[in-house]
Order: C-alpha cells, then structure tokens, then sequence
C-alpha cells in the first residue's frame, strides 16, 4: 500500500524555527524512505486540505504548545486522521512539565524536587517571601523553566538566591507558571523511545556534553559547541538502568510511538528524569536523529514504519 | 560516534577567526514567528512593494528578456552598466547632488544593494583594529559590515537634530587620544535607521567642517532621503562637499529591494579601486535587475511613486505615532520622523527590550530590540518600530499589544524589583573598551 503522509511544521509557537527544520528533516527522511509526502504549517488552509483529501497520516514535527499540548492532535481526532504520536490526552500531561513530574512521582520514577508557580501568586503574596520559602525548601542550585516549552528557553540555572529573581522574570516572558526545581549536576543523557511494533524499545542514550557547560539554544543547534556521545559514555548496569527508567517515564505518561526522556544521571549514577518531550527535535543537531543513528537504524526506515503503524489506527 | 563524540561540525579547527561568534541565536528564531500572518510585525525594514503597478512592473520585465535578452541575461562590467550609471547620476540630482558638485557616471560603481556599497567601503578603508565612528544607534548592516573587516565601532551620540557635533568632536580625539585612527565617519543623517531623525542644516556644515579638519573620510548612507513627508529634506552632506564624501544609496527603498541594485559614488581613484574590490567579491552585479531599474527609470512614472510611496508611509507614520501616543504606558518616548521607515522608542521603568521579545511575540507583535544597532550592548531600553510594511489598522493593533506587553513587563518588575538589563551588564567601561564590534546583529533586514 502505498502511504500519503502529511508532515506538519511552523507553527505560531516560540520553537517554529526549530520546527521548520525538524519537518523538513522528517519529510526528506521519509521521501528518502521512498513515501509520498507533504509539508505544510499548521495554518488556515490546513483543515480544509484534511477535509478534501486526508492523507493516510500525519507526523507533527510542530514543537511548542499546537504541536505538544494535545489541542492538534484533538484537532486530528476530530477529523478522524490518524498521527504519530502519542494521544492527545497523553500530551497534554507530558507537556505540562509539572503534572508530568507529578504522574513520574506517583509511579516511582526519580525526578528533582519542585515547586511551580504562576507569577500571580508572586504579586499576591509578595515575591521575596515566596522566593525565600522557595530557597527554603529546595536549596540551592536550582532550575528554573517555563512549565510549558521547550529547546531550553526561558530556562536558567540560578546557583545564588540573588539571582532568582532575574531567572524568574526571564521565565515568565516565556509562560506565565514557572517550574522551579531542584539542580543536579550530573551527565545530560536523553534517552529516545520509539515503538516499531515490538512495544517501546529504548534506543541508545545520547550523552550532551556542551562546551560552555551549558546547553542553551545556542549549544543545542550550532554544530560545533556541543559533544554528543552516542551511545553515552555510562557503565552498561547505568545505561541499562537509564534505559528502564526511559521506558517507565514512556508508558507511566501513556505515550504512544515515540518520544524523548531527557534524563541527568548524578554523581553516584542514579537517573532522575527531567522531562519528556512527545515532539521530540528532528534538526541536524538534535538528539533522537542521533540516537537513530548509534541504533544503526534509518530514520526513514524508523518513520516509515511510525507512519504505517499510525495509519494502521485509522478510522 | 562513540569514543570522542562527535560535534556534527567536522570543520571546527578550520574556521576563520571571524566565524567565531556566529551561532544559532534564540532571539532570532524567535523571529520565524513573525512571518505569520496572526502577528503584527513592526520589525523588518521591508518597504511597501505592493504598491507598485505590479502589471506594469511585470510587463516591463518580461519585455525585458524578450527583446533584451542577449543583453539583460549575460554578464556584464563590474562597474555597472552605463545606461543605469546614468539615471542614477539623475536620481542624485534630484536629491541636490548636481551642479558643479554633481556626479559624473565615470563615478558611479552599481553594487548589490547598499549593503555591499558599505562593505566594499569597508574592505578598502579598514585594517583589523581600526576604527570607525558611527552614530549610536546605527544600521545594524553596517555594524554586521564592520565587524567582518574586524574594525572597531565607536558611537558618537545623537538627539533629535542627528549626530552631536560636540560629541563627534570628542569622540575623534578620545580615539587619537587612544593611539587609534578612525578611518571614517559613517552615517545615515537623514531620516536615519532606525532612529528616523535627521541632522539638522546647520548641524550638517558642522559635522563636515568638524570632519575635514580631524582628516576623517564620510560615508553617507542615503537610502531613505527620498522617503521625506514633510516637505524636502537637507540636502546630502555630498551635496555640499565633494572630497572626502563617499555617498551610496539603493533603489531598495525609492524602487523595490528585490533587484538588490545600489550604489556608490567615490572620487576617481577611490573608484577604481571599488571596482577590482567588487569584481572580486560578485564579478559584476545582475544585468537583469540593473536593467530593470534602467527600463523603470526611463519608461515608468517612478516620481509619482516615490510620492505613492510617501504618501502611504505617511499615513502609516501618522497611525503609528498617534497609536503611540494613545496607548503607551507613561514614561515610553520615541522620536517623530519626517520620513523613512522607522520609529526609535524607549521602554520606561528600566525594562529590557531584548528579554520582552518573547513575551511580545506571545502576544504576537514583533519589534526589533535596540542592542542590534549598537556595537557595545548598549540600546537595551530601545526598540526599533517600521510603519513601512503595516497597513495603519494593523500598526494600531500592533501598538494595542505592544502597550499590553510593555504594562506586563513593568507589573513583572513592580513585583520582582531591580534586576540587571541582559546585555549592558556586559558593556564595557571605556570609550576604546566599547568599540568592539562585539555584538552580532539581532534582527535581519536588507541594506
């Protein structure tokens, strides 16, 4: 059977850019892999092309709120055309980072302590007092971030209570809730999990090592300032571990296909889980491509197979 | 990949050192966005192209391969070709650069666009090290330009009259105070990118004079002096003086930037010299797209639509301005062009246009954050507004959000007190220190 499949990318959120790149690398792997496909933004032409000729299936390589919170995807089960992807339920929990950490908690699977909080709270009861209980309870370094978003921006390390509140207004330009959360230093592994049909596989974690000790946007997508171990340089019971741990925060969030668990195995090799992304980046630079890779799989072949399995649930 | 890693760059220890610094930067993919039609853009210097005859434009064109072809798409001189040299010796007449300080075509090099008229200028004029004034705020292009020739950017202040003579005047002493050369000045004085201001007659004599005596060569930048709403603008500094001013424009804004056609106008031994640079660099530019601002030029009503245009950019200024004033939280100021593209305003309360980027283009509304046109981090309070693409009901709209993000920001600080500005906690302490064209270039236009 031949499959027409529908790549969507752009989009309104902060990360279009991002976006552009990843569905332009998903449609050429897919091409590559020898499927008929489109690519086009999420826009106002997009429903009634689902209406007039719906493709067999769609992958959203949008990042930012359309592409993770769910609402696309609501969008797609309305019209009855099947994607990639988890569900929209599922993302809508993965995607808030707080309720993710709150459903990983409940299930066991280690995450750094935290607090979110939108910036009402801070003018309600007054930022110093909220920012020192804050201090209190969860020591310093901390990790601040928008509690929806992701490519790292809005997010700051603040290892000096002075500059909480810096960090808090940088975040709040990006989302108005913050997630504070406890920083561990560690090695940055993600770790990416696709279903092929054999149920979630882990496949090789992805070690981040940027040469600023930061991985900001611009370490994430200049080639040249980041390292990238893949596998990652851990001990094989670490990695195994790691991998465990990647595929409970998958199913414990009842994700679906794909997805990126973006872990930090501290000083004594414990994984604690900080995120998991369902639109996970595509780009030259990023990390599932390169986990594909270190599987020595294709990503055409990996997306080829994604596409016909999602087009399997149809309708 | 295991092993070493890999950093997907396999050219790292190749690079140039000028290429150090260029990287993915946040601030500017967060510009995809503004692409969008859902979002009010008041960043981008984009002029007005749809209101030209676009039937005409596009006959014209058509004519142009047909019955030119072998000419129009075949290479041509570096220097440009006659024909063009010569309309533009008659658009510089227009703008009072005529008489016995008129141009003669010999004079002209046909480069593309502005842009490359600023960076051939630069190529023949800076060593690494040496130093250029320039008004603070400036043409982020031309920083861009600088930079690349390795040249250190000092600004020289303006008010709402153009460039402080005063300050000039200091300015080329503290740098021979330094044990530096300033090469040039380089300045837009009228209806400047991106303040809009324009410097004023008198101050114009001054800055020459000022010039002449210190042996410093002028770069006028003019793509804009034709775009005057308010009657006819000062004449060009090269209208007064011949040597020691080198004058460039573009057809980007009278005509369309889609043909990428500008221009410099040197004395001849300057002259000569831009060409072999320039063939270097393009060989020669587009014979097509210089035939085309040729074909315009002489067979298309283009006075009447420099007045189209000003009209238009009028009325968009006039919205822009009173939307400003309507909704704007108190302590915002901004300049009031006579002509141009742009609007230079400045945030109240300490607030840091740079970090507000995200927040407005939330609220889908995108402006150009003031650090971008300084080379030494300072502009953090500015925002650069263009009324030249925006139809007035979307200016307004755009400045209804705007008022929204700039209230946001300062409840944000009312709750959070004091913090340091992003970039001018990294600005350095001295004059010399400052020149450093250190900052990349935040937003993305044409010359």
């Amino acid at each position: 059977m031949n499959l027409r499949v529908l790549v969507l990318a752009g989009g309104l959120s902060h990360e279009r850019e991002v976006s552009l790149k990843s569905g332009r690398r998903v449609f050429d792997a897919l091409r590559t892999a020898r499927i008929e496909v489109e690519l086009r933004d999420a826009d106002l032409t997009l429903l009634p092309v689902l209406a007039d000729d719906p493709p067999d299936a769609v992958v959203i390589a949008l990042h930012g709120a359309t592409g993770e919170d769910g609402s696309l995807r609501g969008v797609l089960d309305l019209c009855r055309v099947p994607y990639v992807g988890g569900d929209a339920r599922a993302a809508r929990l993965a995607w808030d980072k707080p309720s993710a950490k709150a459903v990983l908690r409940e299930h066991g699977i280690p995450t750094p302590d935290w607090v979110a909080l939108p910036h009402d709270r801070f003018s309600e009861l007054g930022a110093v007092a909220v920012l020192d209980r804050i201090v209190a309870r969860l020591g310093t370094p901390l990790m601040v971030k928008p509690a929806q978003g992701g490519s790292g921006l809005g997010a700051a390390v603040v290892r000096d209570p002075d500059g909480l509140p810096a960090a808090m207004v940088g975040c709040f330009s990006y989302h108005p809730t913050a997630l504070v959360e406890q920083f561990v230093a560690g090695t940055d592994v993600a770790v990416s999990v696709v279903d092929l049909g054999n149920g979630p596989q882990a496949l090789p974690a992805v070690e981040i090592v940027p040469n600023s000790g930061v991985y900001d946007y611009a370490a994430r997508y200049t080639a040249g300032l980041t390292t990238w171990h893949a596998p990652a340089r851990l001990e094989p019971k670490v990695a195994d571990r790691v991998a465990a741990i990647a595929l409970d925060a998958h199913q414990a969030l009842g994700l679906r296909d794909l997805s990126r668990v973006d872990l930090i195995v501290d000083g004594v090799g414990e994984p604690h889980v900080l995120e998991v992304t369902v639109a996970p980046g595509m780009t030259e630079t990023s990390l599932l491509p390169l986990a594909v890779q270190a599987a020595s799989l294709d990503l055409g072949e990996v997306f080829a197979t994604l596409v016909a399995r999602a087009a399997g649930r149809a309708r | 990949m295991t092993g070493s890693g890999t950093t997907l760059d396999d050219y790292t220890d190749r690079y140039a050192q000028r290429v150090r610094g260029m990287t993915a930067s946040e601030i500017r993919a967060l510009f995809a966005v503004a692409s969008r039609p859902e979002v009010v853009s008041l960043a981008g210097g984009a002029p007005y192209v749809s209101a030209l005859p676009l039937d005409a434009v596009g006959e014209m064109l058509g004519r142009l391969a047909i019955d030119h072809g072998a000419t129009s798409l075949q290479y041509g001189i570096g220097q440009g070709t006659l024909a063009l040299r010569e309309r533009i010796c008659e658009v510089m007449a227009l703008s009072g650069i005529g008489g016995e300080l008129g141009a003669s075509p010999e004079d002209v090099v046909v480069t593309v666009g502005g842009q490359q008229a600023i960076d051939l200028l630069a190529r023949l004029f800076l060593d690494p090290g040496d130093v250029v004034l320039a008004e603070g705020p400036t043409y982020v292009g031309a920083l861009g330009a600088f930079q690349a020739a390795q040249a250190r950017v000092v600004h020289v202040t303006m008010d709402d009259d153009g460039l402080v003579p005063e300050a000039l005047e200091a300015a080329i002493a503290a740098v021979a105070a330094a044990g530096h050369r300033a090469k040039f000045l380089y300045t837009i004085p009228t209806y400047q990118n991106p303040t809009g201001v324009t410097l004023t007659e008198p101050r114009r004599e001054r800055v020459l004079d000022i010039c002449e005596r210190a042996g410093l060569l002028v770069v006028e930048d003019d793509p804009y002096g034709q775009l005057g709403f308010e009657g006819e603008a000062p004449a060009p500094l090269r209208a007064r003086r011949r040597d020691g001013v080198f004058y460039l424009s573009t057809f980007s804004k009278t005509f369309a930037p889609g043909f990428r056609v500008g221009w410099v106008l040197a004395p001849h031994a300057v002259r000569e010299k831009l060409v072999i640079a320039s063939e270097a660099q393009i060989l020669c530019p587009s014979a097509f797209a210089q035939a085309a601002v040729t074909a315009y030029l002489s067979s298309m009503p283009w006075r009447e639509q420099l007045k189209t245009y000003r009209e238009i950019y009028r009325d968009r200024r006039d919205a822009l301005l009173d939307a400003l004033a309507a909704q704007m939280p108190e302590g915002t100021r901004w300049t009031r062009p006579g002509g141009g593209l742009f609007v230079w305003a400045t945030l109240p309360g300490g607030l840091d246009a740079k970090a507000m980027v995200p927040r407005a283009l939330g609220a889908r509304v995108a402006y150009v954050p003031g650090t971008g046109f300084y080379a030494n981090g300072a502009g953090t309070a500015n925002l650069r507004l263009n009324f030249s693409f925006s139809a007035p009901d979307r200016i307004r709209e755009g400045v209804r959000r705007l008022a929204g993000v700039v209230e946001q920001e300062l409840a944000m600080r009312s709750v959070f007190g004091e913090l340091p500005a992003s970039a001018s906690r990294d600005a350095p302490a001295s004059l010399l220190d400052v020149a450093e064209t250190g900052v990349p270039p935040t937003g993305s236009e044409e010359a």
